[in-house]
This record gives C-alpha cells, sequence and structure tokens, in this order.
C-alpha cells in the first residue's frame, strides 16, 4: 500500500498555556491539575468571555440593522449605546419567571441549559493562538465542535416540543428538518479542508496556516476555495441565522421555538445564538483563514523563534514575550471570527427568508452535490498534486522564498499564490466598495431621521 | 500546592471515572423507568455523554466525539422528530398492560444475570492505552480505509440501501389513486413541483 506523507512535520515546538504555568509555578503535572485548571479556566474566562461575546454581537447586530434599516440603533444606554445589551440583560433577570401550565416543566427547564453548555463546551477546543487553546491535545478539535453544536440542537427542539404550543413545536421541527439535512454539507466542506490539512487539531491547523496570507488553507487549492462558501452557507442554516431563520420566523411563528420563554431562559437562547455564530466564525477562522496569524507571517516567525529559546532555557524572561505574543494573536484571532459573525449579520439584514421546502431544496439539490463533488475533487487533487513538506518557518522552510519552493513543488506554489490574489481581488473589492460607499455618503443621503434627532433637533422642532 | 500535589493521578482518574459512570448509569435507569417517549430520549442523551466521558477519559476522543455527533446529534433529533410528528396527544405516555410489564421483568433479569455472569467470568487483561505516535486517528483512518476496507464499504451499502428504501416508502404511492380520483394533484407530482 502506498502511504502518503502527511503534511505535519513531526515535532513542532510549542508550548500551552497549561504547561507555561505549569513550569512557572512549579507544579506536578496530572489529572488533578488538568482539573483544577478546567475549572479555574471555566469559571475565569470561558463564562466571562461567552457572555461578552454574546453581549457585544447582540449590540452590534443591532447597530448594523439599525444602520441598514436608516434607524439609529440603540444609543441611549452608555457611549453609543455599548451597556445596552447589560441594561435588556438586568430587565431580564427581574422579570417574572413563566411557565405554561401545560408544558412539560422538568423539560421546559432544562432546554435552555442543554442549548447554553454545548456553545460553552466548544470554546475548549479554539485556537486562539499557538498557545493559547485550551485543549492543544485534542486530536479530534473540529470533530469536537460539530458534536457540540448538534448537542446544542437537541436545546432547541426540546424547547419547542416541551412548550406544548403550536408554534413552538413548528419552529423546534424546522429546526430538526434544518440541522438533520445541513450538517451533512457542513461536515463534508470541513473534510475538504481537512484532507488538505492533514489533522483534525486545531493547533496544528493554525501552524500550519502560520507562513503568511498564501500558506491559509483556503488558498491551498480551489476546492477548498469553494467549500470555504459551502460550510458558510451550511453554518448560516445551522446557527439559524437569516436567510435561514425559519425556527423562530417571527413574521409566521410569533417567535417560534421560544416562544413560551421569558426572562433569564428567554436569554439563554439568545446568548446559545451568538456564541454559536462567534464559534463558527471561529471555525471558519481557525479551518480556512489563517487562524490566529496575521497576512504576512509574523506570529508564526516569532512564534517558532520564541519556543526554540524558551525550550532551550525555560525561564520567566522567556515566557513573558511569549504571553505577549499570543495575546496579539488572540487579538487577530478574534478579529477575524469577529469579522465573519459581521458578514453574518450583513447578510441577515439584506436577504430575505425563504420557505422550509426552499431551504431543504438549497440543502438537497445544491449544497450537498456540490459539496460532494468538492470532496471528490480535493481528494484528486491531494493525489496529484504534491504539498510542499513541512511546516512554515520549521526546519528551514521559509515560505517567502519562492524559489526554493519552487523547486520543491511549483504547482502548489502556483496555485497558492494565484487563489490568493483572486481571494484578495474580492475582498478588496468589497471593502473597496464600502469606503467608497461610506466617503460618497451613500449611507447617509438615504437616512429617514436626523443622525440625533433628540439631542439636537428639538429647538427645530418647537419651532416648526 | 502540596496538598493538591498529593492526591495522586490515579484518585483524579477514579473521581471522574465515577463521576461519567454515575452519570451513564443513573440516567440509563431513569431512561427505564420514564414514561414519557421525550423524556427518555433527553435520558438517552445525558447516558450517550456520560459514555461519551468514559471515552475521553479511555484517550479514545475519536469514539468519543463520533458517539456525540451520531447518537446525541443524529439519531436522537430523528426519534423526537418522529415523536414530534406521529404523537396524537401533546405528551403521549407508554402505557403497558400487567402481562407486558411481567414479560419485561422476566426478559430484564435474564439479560441483566447474563451480563453480570459474562463480565464476572471474563478475564479483562489489564490494557496499556494503544497510542501509536502522537495520531492515532491517522492510524485509525488508515485501518478503516485499508485492513478493513470491505466491511467498511458493505456498511455504507447497507446504509444506501437502507436510504433508498426510506425514499421508496416516503414517496406515498398508496395515497396517489385516491388524489386521482378525488380530483387532486397526486403526491408525487407536489414533490416534484416542490423540488
Amino acid at each position: 500500500m502506498t502511504s502518503f506523507s502527511i503534511p505535519i512535520a513531526a515535532e513542532v515546538p510549542s508550548f500551552s498555556l497549561q504547561q507555561l504555568l505549569q513550569d512557572q509555578l512549579g507544579l506536578q503535572r496530572g489529572p488533578v491539575l488538568t482539573l483544577v485548571y478546567g475549572v479555574t479556566l471555566c469559571a475565569a474566562i470561558f463564562l466571562p468571555a461567552v457572555s461578552l461575546v454574546a453581549m457585544f454581537s447582540i449590540w452590534w447586530e443591532r447597530k448594523v440593522a439599525g444602520h441598514m434599516q436608516a434607524r439609529l440603533g440603540p444609543n441611549r444606554v452608555g457611549p453609543i449605546g455599548l451597556l445596552q445589551s447589560l441594561a435588556d440583560g438586568a430587565k431580564l433577570i427581574l422579570k417574572e419567571d413563566l411557565i405554561p401550565t401545560s408544558a412539560d416543566h422538568f423539560l421546559y427547564r432544562l432546554a435552555p441549559y442543554l442549548a447554553f453548555a454545548p456553545a460553552f463546551a466548544v470554546f475548549l477546543a479554539l485556537p486562539f493562538g499557538p498557545s493559547f487553546c485550551f485543549e492543544p491535545m485534542l486530536n479530534v478539535g473540529v470533530f469536537w465542535i460539530l458534536a457540540m453544536l448538534s448537542v446544542e440542537v437537541m436545546g432547541v427542539i426540546l424547547a419547542g416540543w416541551a412548550s406544548n404550543n403550536k408554534w413552538s413545536i413548528y419552529g423546534a421541527m424546522r429546526e430538526a428538518c434544518q440541522m438533520v439535512s445541513y450538517e451533512i454539507p457542513l461536515g463534508i466542506s470541513i473534510l475538504v479542508a481537512i484532507m488538505a490539512a492533514g489533522t483534525l487539531n486545531m493547533v496544528e491547523l493554525g501552524h500550519m496556516q502560520s507562513g503568511g496570507i498564501h500558506t491559509w488553507l483556503i488558498y491551498k487549492n480551489p476546492f477548498v476555495f469553494l467549500s470555504f462558501f459551502v460550510f458558510f452557507v451550511a453554518s448560516l442554516a445551522s446557527n439559524k441565522r437569516a436567510p435561514f431563520d425559519l425556527p423562530e420566523s417571527e413574521s409566521e411563528l410569533v417567535a417560534g421555538f421560544h416562544t413560551e420563554y421569558s426572562g433569564l431562559r428567554f436569554s439563554f437562547f439568545f446568548f446559545a445564538e451568538y456564541a454559536a455564530m462567534f464559534v463558527v466564525g471561529g471555525i471558519q477562522t481557525a479551518l480556512f483563514l489563517g487562524g490566529w496569524n496575521d497576512p504576512f507571517g509574523l506570529i508564526g516567525y516569532f512564534n517558532h523563534s520564541l519556543n526554540v529559546t524558551y525550550a532551550a532555557d525555560p525561564s520567566v524572561n522567556n515566557a513573558i514575550p511569549l504571553l505577549l505574543l499570543n495575546c496579539v494573536a488572540a487579538g487577530i484571532f478574534v478579529t477575524k471570527a469577529m469579522g465573519i459573525v459581521f458578514v453574518q449579520m450583513w447578510i441577515r439584514w439584506t436577504v430575505p427568508r425563504p420557505r422550509i421546502d426552499q431551504v431543504l431544496y438549497a440543502c438537497v439539490k445544491v449544497l450537498l452535490p456540490m459539496s460532494m463533488i468538492l470532496l471528490l475533487c480535493g481528494a484528486v487533487w491531494q493525489l496529484i498534486v504534491p504539498d510542499h513538506p513541512g511546516l512554515p518557518w520549521v526546519d528551514g522552510f521559509n515560505p517567502w522564498n519562492f524559489a526554493a519552493w519552487a523547486h520543491d513543488g511549483l504547482a502548489s506554489l502556483i496555485t497558492q499564490v494565484v487563489l490568493t490574489l483572486v481571494g484578495l481581488t474580492g475582498f478588496g473589492m468589497v471593502v473597496g466598495w464600502v469606503l467608497y460607499s461610506a466617503a460618497t455618503g451613500r449611507g447617509h443621503k438615504q437616512r429617514l431621521t436626523d443622525p440625533s434627532p433628540i439631542d439636537e433637533g428639538t429647538e427645530n422642532l418647537v419651532k416648526a | 500546592m502540596d496538598a493538591i500535589n498529593s492526591i495522586t493521578n490515579a484518585n483524579a482518574e477514579a473521581v471522574l471515572f465515577y463521576a461519567f459512570a454515575g452519570m451513564a448509569a443513573i440516567s440509563a435507569l431513569l431512561l427505564v423507568l420514564s414514561r414519557n417517549i421525550v423524556r427518555t430520549a433527553v435520558c438517552l442523551l445525558f447516558t450517550l455523554m456520560g459514555v461519551a466521558g468514559l471515552y475521553f477519559l479511555l484517550h479514545a476522543e475519536f469514539l468519543a466525539a463520533v458517539q456525540l455527533v451520531v447518537y446525541a446529534g443524529g439519531t436522537l433529533i430523528l426519534i423526537i422528530f418522529g415523536v414530534m410528528l406521529t404523537s396524537k396527544s401533546p405528551f403521549s405516555k407508554f402505557e403497558p398492560k400487567p402481562g407486558e410489564v411481567a414479560i419485561a421483568l422476566v426478559v430484564g433479569t435474564v439479560l441483566f444475570a447474563a451480563l453480570v455472569l459474562a463480565l464476572h467470568s471474563f478475564p479483562f487483561p489489564a490494557a496499556e492505552p494503544n497510542l501509536e505516535g502522537k495520531y492515532p486517528l491517522l492510524a485509525l483512518g488508515q485501518a478503516l480505509l485499508g485492513d478493513y476496507l470491505i466491511p467498511f464499504e458493505i456498511a455504507s451499502v447497507l446504509l444506501l440501501v437502507v436510504m433508498i428504501g426510506a425514499a421508496y416508502l416516503a414517496k406515498g404511492r398508496r395515497h396517489e389513486a385516491e388524489d386521482l380520483k378525488l380530483g387532486r394533484t397526486p403526491a408525487s407530482k407536489t414533490m416534484r413541483q416542490w423540488s
């Protein structure tokens, strides 16, 4: 049997956050410490991070929606309305917690937690930086995230079922339909990228893409490039984001699966949805868009050299620059993921909602065959076009030394550079259009109200 | 910190084992005793999660993730979906007759006794975790598409047959003649219009 070379270097010197802490605090390694570390992380980092992401995204979504509909969005609480989500949260906590008498009380109470907990557990595998992945040895990182996202659906379906309300059950059934069908193109489009990478470990995926923008997986081959878009559409559906927000389509189902929920339980569903949006953005970032790496490969370069220094001399002085680098990397990762979240919002407020049969048609007859073809072509590509061996910056592989790369694998170099140029052109056109319309005031000409009608416009109103 | 370090790693693993095993066992018991169909499905979810936790303890991460994706994300959702589509009353319940309860008790007791006996008589060798290198997944993939290719493919052909059968049954050909008699559009035509 022929054995294919898997493009992973055997040893990448990279220290995890846990290892760094153990070395510096002098603790004994083992499950006990892992347990303590895990609990501390959950309480100190995950919970605030998930809440912060959700709160910020809710505020941002309302701002984006306001801009697109020529309104202002929240602008009263705090500077530019930033504290609006906090005020809403306080209101929701103070609300009476109602449970319909004919509901299944146990399941009704359980459902919000079942929806929220997986969104929380997913953060375990997201790689925020070369050392800032909380479980770097999770060999099935991508798969774990998929598993958690599919468990989350259970919460939604149970909520609809337990409410014992027609609207809720319709919403839940649509969610089940949608999720069961869109999970397949979602998984297959991930598989195309995974095949090009050769690993399911999120940290290794990050290391693979650390050589600059042309080494990002989306530019690895044309099929990964296309499967990024398949994944994006499927992820919208699995997150029940518009145009696939049929489970809660407010124009026909009141509020869909969470019609009966109020107060804090209602807000759990909201938090879960926005956390899942960020998670999906994070998967796309980690899998396709280079993870924590900047477009020039600087993070990868410095990470490698700092790790080599730290391996030689594990002192505090060598640990601090490594941690600082990781903070920068985490900033880049969050920015990219939030960029994807922004595109999700942009689409939500632009595209109308289709019927459920159209949604299923789009999955079964368009996305599914497309992802299958991409998978097949991607596999053939792996066989025909040899990849450049090794990881960027490890063992003297400089990804910006195109002459040496052309010597090792001309076809892969040409593909990656051409695809990078295509991607950059597309991105540049979109950004250019947005900047042009902002500069020429297209956004403001169509505004129906004055930018701040209450603060400044009162005198004029009185005169009129 | 010495206090933390003094607890041995074996103890910590034992605690985690009992936590996951207890979760699986208790929810499995509730699954059997509950009469509400959707509640049994939820109990099954927690059983599966407990078992997935045990797999994680055994360093079988792939198996754990597959367990969650296939059973929790796929099968369970289909069970609940089926209940939603078919149940007539909002919260349909199992209402077994006394005779059924007696038969179930006998069968259950015999099965349980057989399992206990089998587990007692089988000598479990103390296995070391088989982690070949850093990438056990690689070995798994090569085994599935190398040594075990034929069983793997036969399983997928079986699934394909099931899918084709389900699609055939779901087409609703039975109602077509009736529809035509009543002057309605036949089910197969409407399906075609939608698709």
